[in-house]
């Protein structure tokens, strides 16, 4: 392994490594545009140059590999002026209109001219004009005059997507990026086009004006939209209430989990935070009347409601004929808790997760997967585990079809989406007492002798269980929405009404009793999980094969 | 004076194969074929042959980088996109002698081992195109292209590829992107084109005129070919002198022939006995010299110790009347023109650099600009992905230096230095477009 010096400072790196990738595992940072860890090296922008001894001038780091005893300056006088210099070279065609520019604030533009440029300009010249607000596909807005022709975007789409939207046309600094013969940027992935450019030529329209970046805080999260569970931040607009519609929640952002979706993530996925604070959302407790009617109700009033038609229902036909329903929208918590209070406390033998496939649920080979719920992996691991016989959604629809339960817990969305409507009514139909614990809106909450609004991942903390099952935080980003209220909490209290014993209801705690009871999660912890997850399967090949 | 890749210039219908033939085209070939294709690159590297597109790479050992034990197939790829201003040479064998450079295509493949050739012509090279086109049909119908060349258990195919009209596909690298039929993009090195080329595969890119001289090497033997050039550059070329002289024209001359012996000898001196005031060497990328700097040998060493280079040895004349400044304007408008736009500092710099020189020219220069210019090309040079960076910078580095006081003067006075009329339109000419 090749031993080098970045600026006196000693590493061993693998041969084959670049001088940019070295300087990283060191946490120094040598500044580039072109250059992406996710995408093939460009090498064209020229502001990684760096000083390599005993080369005759300055070389990329980008795309200079590691040789021993190589020494590389970041911090030479030479080094400065080059990137002082690149910098001059990309502003003399660029607008500069930062005050108008939804960029501004996370511009590499801005960023580096504070940072390594600052000289004073000694351009007279016009400018070359070029395309401005130009929308190229749902999803993206170009301004090619902001562009600095870095390429990374035409490599995300040639490279990553495949679909070879976009292009850049004509040459030297008529140079511009456009899209292929006018095709619409309109691939499942388009809005990481704003991500990987670094300046405002590609924003998202989604979310252009809405608030300044200064903004806006940020939570991890991770995104509930299948069964990938792609690692994002979560920014939210806590200190301009009158900016971003009124709304709390701005956008979503990847974040990088090499494990899971390396830098990017999908459209969907991506604009799914309009379901958080959707005029969907259910967010007040109601219970139907003997008189049928429903009426919106406090908490108390609803719990006091729920405890008694419950307690009554089984007393009168026996836990026999009760059952639970819960999807795996719910986290590894939320579905424990599920086990601990209906199966090992109420003693309800059926409690079904596995629901028909989603229609909606595509998958390719980069992200998605068909499967739209986010931890059907989890689910299977936390209820399946100890039931003998594989209970489906669809056998417990049926057999409320035909009249043989009278008790019937829904918890956790995405149910609506895969049962037929008319199936799913007519089942509900023929069962006594339907208690819904649901965050939105639909034919179930409107059928269900009683709703509780629940609270929706982004405000709640837990940990879903992807597809290959890797173990992954998320933190609540908002408040609880409304009168809604965290899952934990609302079993704990009827756990509370029926003297029932239940897992703590704080989120860490209840995933270290999972921890201790469910072999696969066994030596996880909150601690152990960090930010990026654990993959226990993974843990297990690995020690196999090893 | 001997000659020749320019010998049979001149002789009707040099370009049919029945001439051809009658003149000595292929008549090297068994020669070659007795000799392994490993002593075939040895005595063409004894030639001290260089390439002769642009940057003098000793042309055999250019042959001996193709890795030895790669399974893929190997291409010769032959860059005829002749853009370099000044430069009109490689036409001049395309159309009359098509059958030399086809020899020296074969004799080439047969030294690195390659059954398939690309010629890529400039895009605007009609006739060339047609004669060269012409020539591999012939070739082919008369057994000396195709499955055994000649009847020898060697088999060898040509394709010609037009270029779309781009100075940077003259690049080796852009030119192989170019004929992928991507967009003509230099590549980043390594990897060089010996070990991955066209298609990823091991190629040897060489000049139109490099590879007409090889059947010379063959015929004449290494040595000699040798000795008819300088030190460490073989042989012969063709220099193509253009501007202000009495004869311009392309000229077949010994390596290291002294500049001025061609000025003043070959090309008869300055246009209308006046003064001369400056050259350009190896076409528009080469630094420009002044009268007193042209007592120098014309080969690719010498002219880099003088600090310039001989590249594709297109001569530029410039007489007393010429305005350095607008000299300077066509030269930078046509690097802002031809940069690919591909990375940044050619790509913004030229532009600005064009810029500057028209606000000067336009009388609207302000004190500080000539250091501005030498700043900018300065940031340019060393930081680009290819060389037409460099080629771009130097000349206007070394314009300004050596013609300072009149840059000053445009930028002061906002007048023209020269007090004799400036021919507007001979300025104005891109020089290369013959
Ligand atoms: C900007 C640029 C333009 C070039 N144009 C040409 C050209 O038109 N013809 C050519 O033969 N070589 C050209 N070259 C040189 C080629 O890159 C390459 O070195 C040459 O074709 C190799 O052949 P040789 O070794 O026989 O000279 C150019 C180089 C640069 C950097
Ligand atoms: S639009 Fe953005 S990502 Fe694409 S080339 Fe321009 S600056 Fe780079
Ligand atoms: S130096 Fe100029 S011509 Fe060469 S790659 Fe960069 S932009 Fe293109
Ligand atoms: S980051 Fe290295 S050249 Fe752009």
């Amino acid at each position: 392994m090749p031993k080098i010096t970045i600026d006196d400072r000693p590493i061993e790196v693998a041969s084959g490594t670049t001088i940019i990738q070295a300087a990283d595992t060191l946490g120094l940072f040598i500044p580039h545009y072109c250059y992406h860890p996710g995408l093939p090296v460009a090498g064209s922008c020229r502001m990684c140059l760096v000083e390599v001894e005993k080369a005759p001038k300055l070389q990329i780091a980008c795309y200079t590999f590691v040789t021993d005893v190589m020494v590389v300056r970041t911090t030479t006088p030479q080094v400065a002026t080059a990137r002082a210099a690149i910098l001059e070279f990309l502003l003399a065609n660029h607008p500069l209109d930062c005050p108008v520019c939804d960029q501004a604030g996370e511009c590499k533009l801005q960023e580096f001219y504070m940072q390594f440029g600052r000289y004073d300009s000694t351009l007279l010249e016009d400018k070359t004009k070029k395309h401005k607000q130009l929308p190229v596909g749902p999803h993206i807005m170009l301004d090619s005059e902001r562009c600095i022709l870095c390429s990374r975007c035409t490599r995300f789409v040639d490279d990553i997507t495949h679909t070879h939207e976009l292009g850049i046309f004509n040459r030297g600094v008529h140079s511009e990026l456009l899209p292929v013969d006018g095709a619409a940027v309109d691939n499942a992935y388009s809005g990481c086009l704003a991500d990987v450019c670094p300046v405002g030529a590609l924003t998202d329209r989604d979310f252009r004006f809405k608030v300044r970046v200064w903004y806006l805080d940020k939570t991890d999260s991770v995104c509930h939209g299948c069964a990938r569970g792609c690692n994002i931040e979560i920014h939210t607009n806590r200190r301009r209430n009158h900016h971003n519609d009124g709304k709390l929640i701005a956008r979503y952002k990847p974040r990088f989990n090499a494990q899971v979706n390396g830098y990017w993530m999908c459209d969907a996925g991506r604009y799914s935070y309009k379901q958080i604070e959707s005029p969907d959302r259910f967010l007040q407790p109601r219970v139907r009347g003997a008189d049928g009617r429903v009426q919106v109700c406090d908490w108390s009033t609803a719990l006091a409601a729920v405890d008694e038609s419950v307690t009554r229902a089984i007393a009168a036909h026996g836990v026999s004929s009760a059952a639970v329903i819960a999807t795996p929208d719910l986290s590894n918590e939320e579905l424990w808790a599920v086990r601990r209070l209906c199966r090992d406390g109420m003693k309800i033998p059926t409690v079904a997760c596995r629901c028909p496939a989603d229609p909606r649920g595509v998958e390719d080979n980069l992200l998605r997967k068909a499967d739209t719920f986010p931890n059907s992996f989890g689910a299977q691991r936390i209820l399946e585990a100890t039931t003998e016989s594989e209970l489906t959604v669809a056998s417990v629809l049926q057999a409320a079809a035909s009249g043989r339960i009278r008790l019937l817990f829904v918890l956790g969305g995405g149910l609506t989406e895969r049962v037929d409507p008319a199936h799913l009514q007519q089942a509900l139909a023929q069962v006594d007492l339907v208690v819904a614990i649901q965050s939105h809106h639909s034919i179930l909450t409107d059928l269900a002798t009683m709703a509780l609004p629940a609270s929706t991942y982004a405000e709640t903390e837990g940990t879903i269980t992807n597809f290959t099952g890797q173990v992954q935080r998320y933190w609540p980003a908002i408040p609880p929405l409304e009168e809604s209220k965290p899952l934990l909490d609302i079993l704990a209290q009827l756990a509370n009404r029926w003297e029932l014993p239940f897992t703590p209801r704080e989120p860490e705690l209840c995933f270290a009793e999972l921890a201790g009871q469910v072999e696969y999660f066994a030596g996880l912890s909150y601690r152990v999980l960090g930010w990026e997850g654990v993959n226990p399967s993974q843990r297990t090949t690995s020690k196999s094969t090893a | 004076m001997l000659k020749l890749v320019t010998k049979n210039v001149g002789i009707e219908n040099s370009h049919t194969l029945s001439v051809a033939r009658s003149h000595g085209a292929y008549s090297r070939l068994e020669a070659a074929f007795a000799m392994t294709p490993e002593a075939l690159t040895a005595e063409v590297i004894k030639s001290n042959l260089r390439g002769l597109g642009g940057a003098g790479f000793p042309a055999g050992r250019k042959w001996s980088f193709l890795p030895k034990d790669s399974p893929k197939p190997r291409y010769l790829v032959v860059n005829g996109d002749e853009g370099e201003p000044g430069t009109c040479k490689d036409k001049i064998i395309m159309i009359h002698d098509p059958h030399l450079l086809i020899e020296g295509i074969i004799i080439t493949c047969w030294a690195i081992q390659s059954h398939k050739a690309f010629i890529y012509i400039r895009g605007e090279y009609d006739l060339p195109v047609e004669h060269v086109e012409q020539a591999i049909v012939e070739a082919k119908a008369a057994g000396i292209l195709g499955e055994t060349v000649m009847g020898h258990d060697f088999a060898l195919d040509i394709v010609v590829h037009r270029g779309a009209g781009a100075y940077i596909c003259g690049e080796e690298t852009a030119l192989l992107e170019s004929l992928e039929g991507k967009r003509g993009w230099p590549r980043l090195k390594p990897p060089f084109p010996a070990v991955e080329g066209y298609m990823r595969c091991p190629t040897v890119v060489n000049n139109v005129e490099t590879l007409s001289y090889v059947p010379y090497v063959v015929e004449m033997g290494a040595q000699p070919f040798a000795d008819l050039g300088s030190e460490r550059n073989g042989g012969l070329r063709m220099y193509s002198i253009s501007g202000r002289v009495n004869r311009p024209g392309v000229y077949e001359l010994p390596m290291g022939t002294p500049l001025r012996e061609m000025i003043y000898d070959h090309a008869q001196g300055v246009t209308g006995g006046r003064a001369l005031k400056a050259v350009i060497p190896g076409g528009s990328s080469a630094p420009i010299l002044t009268p007193d700097e042209i007592d120098v040998p014309m080969d690719f060493d010498s002219l880099a110790k003088r600090g310039t280079m001989l590249g594709s040895a297109g001569v530029i004349v410039f007489d007393e009347t010429v305005s350095m400044v607008e000299a300077l304007k066509v030269i930078i408008r046509f690097y802002a023109h031809e940069s690919c736009g591909q990375c940044t500092p050619c790509r913004e710099g030229t532009a600005w650099l064009e810029k500057i020189v028209e606000r000067i020219l336009d009388l609207g220069g302000r004190p500080g600009d000539v250091d501005n210019m030498l700043r900018i090309s300065r940031n340019i040079m060393g930081n680009t992905i290819c060389p037409f960076g460099d080629g771009a910078a130097l000349p206007v580095v070394s314009c300004v230096t050596k013609f300072r006081p009149e840059f000053e003067a445009w930028v002061r006075r906002g007048q023209p230095v020269t007090t004799l009329p400036v021919r507007e339109a001979h300025i104005g000419e891109p020089v290369a477009a013959v």
